[in-house]
């Protein structure tokens, strides 16, 4: 019922699905996944870039996707957290932060862990200030960042090893 | 409970909603989505203060896309989470009382068309004159923001005294009299509140909620739509944080309810950011004056408290807030003789409520301040002058709040061990200190909302012949890990792994009543309901177990999801079997389990704040930074001992402590609730200084300081296999530790929150020109405050009742004693 009326077509890959779809052009990328393609995985907070909570992987960098339209990721690659477990078996990161309390109330949880992984694949090995650093756009209100730290510690130290 | 755990219980491990939580899969609120959904808007007040003159939505109802226009006309009935102040509406039918305070809804296709016609309503508002500040309250009884109160813009005036507290204070060798202010701050959960609401196929109401207190919403939704409650449905979904700014029931969780009943489709409201913070709900400022008796020795004879709260414009537990700014100063150190008294006003700003600590952080910092104040007073060792008058076990305090187990005295040990503290206090280089501080908090509110004889806890088991349980609970998942407490007492109860119950919690319809999460409640209430449930199932199973292996039930083991013998451990049942076995011989296995607590040594009235099964204790040390040209405060290390009683999962604990000190650390430094005017080019208006999670500042990963945390392990014979809180408790001594440290740093004394470079700066500039070394409020205003309620201490032989009646003392005050006359001594 929007006034905007015409829909765009947007060709673009999500979690390694083409998906060929009709969005309203005005939508950001946060409206596209939640509402059009029932990815509630990705979440909002402030409705202005600064809580880090509806973070997705653009062609594997983070993009906050409440500041990004739809229609910009065309023929793009979205990673949303419901695209982070292969086959059954959880991430490095979501089994760290599952185990070691990196997630309480959950909500900031897929941004972090998706902002998390894209510095695991350009650092394997970050130290814990340089974590701290690449988190820092992500606001958490439960743990006090130090069991999410901790967890993508011990993530690294896992990928590592395998 | 606090046998020995064999299974789950103690050991770190993930929690049961740790796979949802990581893979996207928690269905928060505004994750819910239904074939017909319809969405909402509710429409503001621009004005602090007005009265509705009239409201036309015609323009609005004809807007292409809008299929209902709600004003409050069609919900009439107030309500509230305080039985003595149910004194909102869904929307205001004839007065708003703050900027943000909604007016009308629009219920449409979609949200921005719905956020379109809000545009399109037409609304005459008379203003009326701004009571922006208690000051102002207090100065101007006319106009009143409400009808009810204690009197002009006092909506609550507190007063208790045990024991003669004038003359155990003018009796000590010292006598410390000092003013303190906290500044508001909110709890800015990360996910915004959120409710569906829909019929029913058989046509009953139903409601999604970002609630920690579903009962309560339940309550209000039967109130205000005129329904029976056995009619409405209400499901807490998993919160994204609350921290206590969920916990009323809120303006679009009655318009979503109404709404979809009218049009029997579902209706969606997601609150933006920016309506989350006219929500509020949060910590209250408060202006606090401790008149305090030390003897040469250290002990301390008594205290005498006055609080002033600026309540915003609504009631919301801000009774009890009032009441909580004095409750727990004697559950820490012993306090002989003790007088409270606390004035609650109403200004036309967002209202204040319950925020991690609920009205005891401001008060525990101005007397962990003053604390310090008085060890360098008294060339004592603040850890030192804290372990001389730790409150002893088992006691009751002066105002009658018994205490059990107490780690208070090991938690300093430990902490000042850890951090050093003998190698550091007043032994840093300057613009480098260290500050101690303590506090303790309430494991679950002794008494409910609604005063009545009913458990605040329940649990129903499931098991049948699959060999599962499932475990029904009405208590409401936050992050702080409810569904893990309620799987881990089941199981090590059964002898089950936690992974092996289902849970399904916070569900009016399918679970039995539980409170809801607040005052660290849960843990401690439902793990016993937990706890009883699981043995009541357990007795049925041994019962025909030892049956069968022809073994007395006292020599059967429930682990590792077998029941055996315990003197030969071949020989007995898997669980599965056990219970089939059970189904065979009994029928339908169902058990339930309830929790009361025990009943409260105070007898007088506003003793209702306060009591609680047990209390946790926590010691803190913040290290600090200073920059003393320029006032920059950092914080590198945090050092936090906390008495948990039993850390169930060790893991979760910890993540409350250091999420306590995290959320603790924002309101020491930053965190600031603030208003302000408008140019009055503009309107002039009190509006919110800044709505925004820009400008709303609160700690990233950069700033969050190591924390160096220990779990003070003594089981408590009240909590389940010991437990107390570890939520809220641990954020208190954070804030006056951090003001401490300053002081240790660089000589200046901040008296408030937050303490910030600014204020750290005036007082440096201060004591270089000769002044006080200090920031802070200066005086305590007048208060008419009322005749105290006299109750004897218990080691005057008291029996927690009054001595007194001052009803008609109150009833003078009523009749308009004015803000100016002078302080009752």
């Amino acid at each position: 019922m929007s006034e905007t009326g015409a829909k765009a077509r947007i060709v673009l890959t999500v979690n390694g699905e083409r998906m060929d779809t009709l969005i309203d052009p005005s939508k950001t990328l946060l409206e596209v996944l939640r509402e059009d393609l029932q990815l509630t995985g990705t979440k909002h907070g402030c409705e202005l870039g600064e809580c880090g909570a509806c973070a997705v992987l653009v062609d594997g960098r983070p993009v906050l996707s409440c500041l990004a339209l739809g229609v910009e990721c065309e023929h793009r690659s979205v990673t949303t957290i419901e695209g982070l477990a292969s086959n059954g078996a959880l991430h490095p990161l979501q089994d760290a932060f599952a185990d070691l309390g990196g997630s309480q109330c959950g909500y900031c949880t897929p941004g972090i862990i998706l902002t998390a992984a894209c510095l695991l694949e350009a650092e394997p090995l970050p130290s814990r200030d340089r974590i701290r650093e690449a988190l820092s756009g992500n606001l958490c209100r439960c743990t006090g960042y130090l069991q999410i730290l901790d967890a993508v510690e011990a993530a690294a130290a896992r990928k590592a090893a395998q | 409970m606090s046998a020995k755990p064999t299974g789950p219980i103690g050991k770190a491990r993930r929690r049961v909603d740790g796979r949802a939580k990581v893979t996207g899969q928690t269905r928060f609120a505004d994750d819910l989505s239904f074939p017909r959904m319809l969405h909402g808007r509710l429409l503001r007040s621009p004005h602090p203060h007005a009265r509705v003159v009239s409201i036309d939505t015609s323009r609005a109802a004809a807007h292409p896309g809008v299929h209902l226009v709600l004003t409050g006309a069609s919900m009439p009935i107030p309500y509230g989470i305080l039985p003595v102040s149910h004194d909102e509406h869904a929307l205001c039918p004839e007065v708003v009382r703050f900027v943000g305070d909604p007016v009308a809804a629009v219920i449409a296709a979609d949200e921005s068309t719905a956020a379109d016609a809000c545009a399109l309503i037409d609304v005459v508002y008379e203003p009326l004159r701004t009571i922006a500040s208690p000051a102002d309250a207090l100065a101007h009884p006319e106009p009143r923001i409400h009808e009810y109160g204690d009197t002009g813009n006092i909506h609550k005036l507190a007063a208790l005294e045990f024991g003669d507290v004038d003359a155990a204070i003018d009796e000590a060798d010292h006598v410390f009299d000092d003013t303190f202010f906290f500044e508001g701050n909110t709890h800015l959960p990360l996910e915004q509140h959120a409710a569906v609401a829909l019929r029913d196929p058989d046509g009953k109401l139903v409601v999604y909620s970002s609630t920690q207190t579903p009962h309560y919403l339940h309550r209000a939704l039967a109130k205000v739509l005129e329904m029976p409650a056995g009619h409405i449905r209400v499901i807490a979904t998993p919160n994204g944080g609350g921290f206590g700014g969920k916990s009323d029931p809120f303006n679009h969780e009655v318009v979503v309810a109404k709404a979809a009943w009218l049009l029997d489709r579902p209706v969606k409201i997601c609150l933006s950011r920016e309506e989350v913070f006219y929500c509020h709900r949060g910590r209250h400022p408060v202006l606090m004056r401790f008149r305090t008796g030390v003897n040469k020795d250290g002990r301390l004879t008594g205290i005498d408290l006055q609080t002033l709260l600026d309540g915003g414009s609504y009631g919301s537990y801000g009774v009890a807030s009032t009441f909580y700014t004095g409750a727990l100063q004697t559950v820490t150190y012993s306090i002989p003789r003790y007088r409270f008294r606390g004035c609650r006003v109403f200004t036309n700003k967002p209202p204040c409520g319950p925020k991690r600590g609920h009205g005891t952080p401001q008060s525990r910092f101005g007397q962990e301040v003053q604390l310090d104040k008085i060890a360098e007073t008294l060339k004592m060792d603040p850890a030192a002058l804290r372990l001389l008058n730790v409150q002893p076990p088992d006691s009751i305090t002066a105002n009658y709040l018994r205490v059990r187990t107490i780690g208070l005295a090991e938690c300093i040990r430990r902490v000042t061990a850890s951090a050093g503290w003998a190698d550091k206090f007043r032994k840093l280089p300057f613009g480098k200190g260290v500050g101690l501080a303590c506090s303790s908090y309430l494991s679950g509110a002794g008494l409910p909302i609604n005063w009545n004889d009913l458990p605040h806890s329940g649990v129903q088991l499931k098991l049948d012949r699959s060999g599962g349980v499932t475990a029904f609970s009405g208590a409401t998942e936050i992050g702080q890990g409810s569904d893990d407490v309620l799987a881990a007492c089941v199981a090590e109860v059964l002898g089950l792994e936690p992974y092996d119950i289902r849970t399904v919690t916070g569900d009016t319809d399918l679970t039995p009543v539980d409170l809801g999460s607040y005052s660290s409640r849960v843990t401690l209430m439902m793990g016993n309901a937990a706890v009883q449930a699981a043995q009541r199932a357990r007795e049925i199973l041994a019962d025909a177990v030892s049956r069968k292996l022809e073994v007395g039930k006292e020599r059967l083991v429930f682990a590792n999801k077998r029941v055996f013998d315990s003197q030969s451990p071949d020989r007995g049942l898997t669980f599965q079997e056990a219970v089939c076995l059970a189904e065979a011989q009994v029928g339908t296995i169902g058990t339930t389990g309830s929790y009361t607590p025990p009943k409260s040594a105070a007898k007088f009235k506003g003793g209702g704040v306060g009591p609680s099964p047990t209390y946790s204790y926590t010691a803190a040390v913040v290290e600090v930074d200073v920059d003393p040209d320029t006032g920059w405060i950092t914080v590198p290390r945090v050092w936090i001992a906390h008495d948990i009683g039993r850390a169930l999962n060790p893991t979760l604990v910890r993540g409350q402590v250091e999420g306590s000190v995290y959320m603790g650390l924002g309101e020491a430094l930053m965190e600031e609730q603030a208003f302000r005017r408008l140019p009055a080019r503009l309107s002039h208006a009190l509006v919110h200084k800044f709505p925004s999670i820009l400008e709303y500042k609160s700690l990233t990963s950069i700033e969050m300081p190591d924390v160096h945390t220990e779990l003070v392990e003594d089981p408590d014979a009240e909590g389940p296999f010991g437990a107390k809180e570890a939520g809220q408790g641990p954020l208190l001594p954070i804030m006056p530790a951090v003001a401490n440290a300053v002081y240790d740093a660089v000589g200046v004394r901040v008296d408030e929150i937050p303490v910030t470079p600014e204020k750290i700066l005036k007082a440096l500039m201060a004591k270089a020109s000769g002044k006080p070394a200090r920031t802070g409020p200066g005086s305590f205003p007048a208060i008419p405050w009322p005749e105290a309620l006299q109750v004897t201490p218990p080691d005057l032989g008291g029996d927690g009742r009054a001595s007194n009646n001052p009803t008609r003392a109150k009833r003078r005050a009523d009749a308009g004693i004015e803000a100016s006359a002078g302080v009752k001594s």
